[in-house]
């Protein structure tokens, strides 16, 4: 029992070290400019909510997380369409090229961004499609399908064939088998590839700051507008950051009893 | 699971394989067109074959980016996956308090990488940051934007902050797989702790661990965006790691050829390396 205990303030211990640097930019949120540069408090005195307020009535600061949502819900769609046919055959067929083909995608989520920096930059703009929110949603395939395939293709391969064949023998044709059938098997699996291909899209700036000027700026490059001529407005900085671990959260709410299993598979 | 020949699969895979190869071919094409030219201008291109990248090879500044990439991404190995293993043991193995866990320990997972520099840049400063702060209390002089060794400290304990909980919970996951009576086997034996950890818990974790090292390496060698917000890679260039050293030449002075050049070697060392890890993966799988 005591050592069911000392584990207990074991892990308690590491999660509050883990939560403090996030409670300090919380706390700092809702400081005024004067408390924060005044010496150091360890909760709001002048309790404010004027950083938010900040945000919320200007429409190029929260326009930076709509944005961010647009380009992020186009890349989940975009990377579970094309990727839950391509992780099927990668479960159940053998076919021309298929190993390479799979290591190949791998090797994209392992390519650095900072590599593709450029040739994106002049790729997107000789199509018309820079500073869109497709252009960034379509550059976070390059590391969110491969993910997303291997994801799929462990979650499938979990589902014997049997279902397939048995389908086939009642009448359904593919897509009906597919759609009515298959999908339903592997739904959390589907909710663990979204999590994760949200969450990757959701985090990644570098690209997203490339691809994008005004129309379809990333809330996180629209953060280094606190840095102004008088210094840091680290109040606005604070309130703009906390904001932007919410979505997250709300996320892994959802799928929370779905994660572990994602997981498990040990491919994340 | 038997899998059948048919090559009518590709028709599956081609969305694909056309949309990576969009992505991520033409670029690379591009990269590669680059990295034999130097480029004065529009139309202004001459061939200069293997001139760059002899060039690149032999340049101090990115030799020694390259050598603090290798010393960082080795030291996040060394610290973040016994860490990672120690708070996967300590985790509460079910109920409402294991499913808590793992959403706390999720949170540094689902920031923004630049917020992530943010919180850090805040909570590390001297004069308003509780750490810094508190550093400094205890006697200690702390300054992560004049000294060296504070900064490189700094970047490395962020990146432990950001990273731990993904080694802690792919080894929670590989912890939860073990069956109860491997356990209640050791009992009976008397075994100790450590021999449980050893022989039962190690072997277990072995394929959730590669995965583990894998990711953390690709992405400690791919790191940017939070040490660029964090110390701007100063003082100095002392934590300027591969990628910032690469935007800044792509980038900030426009010298394509060479970025280009430094690139592809960039994208092979990655490569390399996790080709290894990848057929030790797949390794393992067999003998299962």
């Amino acid at each position: 029992m005591r050592q069911t205990r000392s584990k207990n303030v074991g892990i308690t211990l590491f999660i509050l070290l883990l939560l403090t640097p996030i409670y300090w930019l919380l706390n700092m949120s809702f400081k005024t400019n004067q408390e924060i540069l005044g010496g150091l408090t360890l909760w709001p005195q002048n309790f404010t909510l004027d950083n938010y307020a900040v945000i919320f009535t200007d429409p190029s600061w929260y326009n930076g997380y709509i944005n961010s949502m647009i380009y992020v819900s186009i890349n989940v769609v975009i990377t579970l369409l094309v990727a839950l046919p391509a992780a099927y055959a990668f479960s159940r067929y053998k076919f021309l090229g298929d190993k390479h083909l799979f290591f190949w995608l791998l090797s994209n989520r392992m390519a650095p961004p900072a590599v593709f920096l450029l040739p994106f930059f002049q790729l997107y703009s000789s199509i018309g499609l820079f500073d869109t929110h497709i252009a960034v949603a379509l550059a976070h395939c390059l590391f969110n399908v491969p993910l997303a395939v291997w994801i799929l293709e462990g979650f499938m391969s979990g589902v014997p064939r049997e279902y397939d064949e048995m389908a086939y023998i009642d009448g359904y044709s593919f897509p009906k088998f597919f759609v009515k059938v298959f999908l339903p098997m592997i739904r959390s699996g589907i909710g663990v590839t979204a999590f994760f291909a949200f969450m990757f899209s959701w985090v990644e700036l570098l690209l997203a700051r490339t691809l994008t000027s005004v129309d379809a700026q990333p809330i996180g490059a629209i953060m280094t507008r606190t840095i102004g001529a008088s210094g840091i407005d680290w109040g606005v900085l604070a309130a703009a950051g906390s904001l932007t671990i919410i979505p997250g959260l709300l996320v892994i709410w959802f799928v929370r009893n779905h994660v572990a299993k994602g997981f498990a598979l040990g491919r994340v | 699971m038997q899998k059948v020949q048919n090559n009518k699969a590709w028709w599956l895979v081609l969305p694909v394989f056309l949309l990576v190869a969009f992505s991520a071919l033409i670029p690379l094409m591009t990269v590669v067109n680059y990295s034999v030219q130097d480029i004065f201008g529009p139309g202004q291109a001459f061939f200069v074959g293997t001139e760059w990248f002899k060039e690149v090879l032999t340049d101090e500044r990115l030799q020694d980016s390259l050598l603090r990439q290798f010393i960082f991404s080795g030291a996040v190995l060394l610290i973040q996956i016994p860490l990672g293993i120690g708070v996967a043991l300590m985790m509460p193995k079910s109920g409402i308090k294991g499913s808590l866990c793992l959403i706390l320990l999720a949170i540094p997972l689902l920031i923004p990488w630049n917020v992530v520099g943010t919180i850090w840049q805040i909570f590390a400063r001297g004069d308003i940051g509780l750490f810094g702060w508190g550093i400094n209390q205890l006697g200690i002089d702390y300054n992560y934007t004049g000294d060296t060794l504070d900064a490189w400290l700094t970047v490395l304990l962020m990146d432990v902050w950001h990273w731990t909980p993904l080694v802690a919970l792919l080894c929670y996951s590989g912890l939860r797989a073990i069956p109860e009576a491997f356990y209640q086997a050791a009992e009976i034996d008397r075994a100790s702790k450590w021999a449980v950890f050893r022989y039962i818990q190690l072997p277990r974790l072995k394929s959730v661990l590669i995965i583990a090292v894998l990711l953390r390496f690709m992405d400690s060698f791919m790191i940017y965006i939070e040490p660029f917000v964090l110390t701007g890679g100063g003082p100095g260039s002392s934590t300027t790691f591969l990628s910032q050293t690469l935007t800044t030449m792509a980038i900030g002075q426009f010298d394509l050829g060479r970025a280009a050049a430094f690139s592809l070697i960039y994208f092979l060392i990655v490569l390399l390396i996790s080709w290894l890890f990848f057929t030790a993966i797949t390794h393992a799988d067999k003998e299962k």
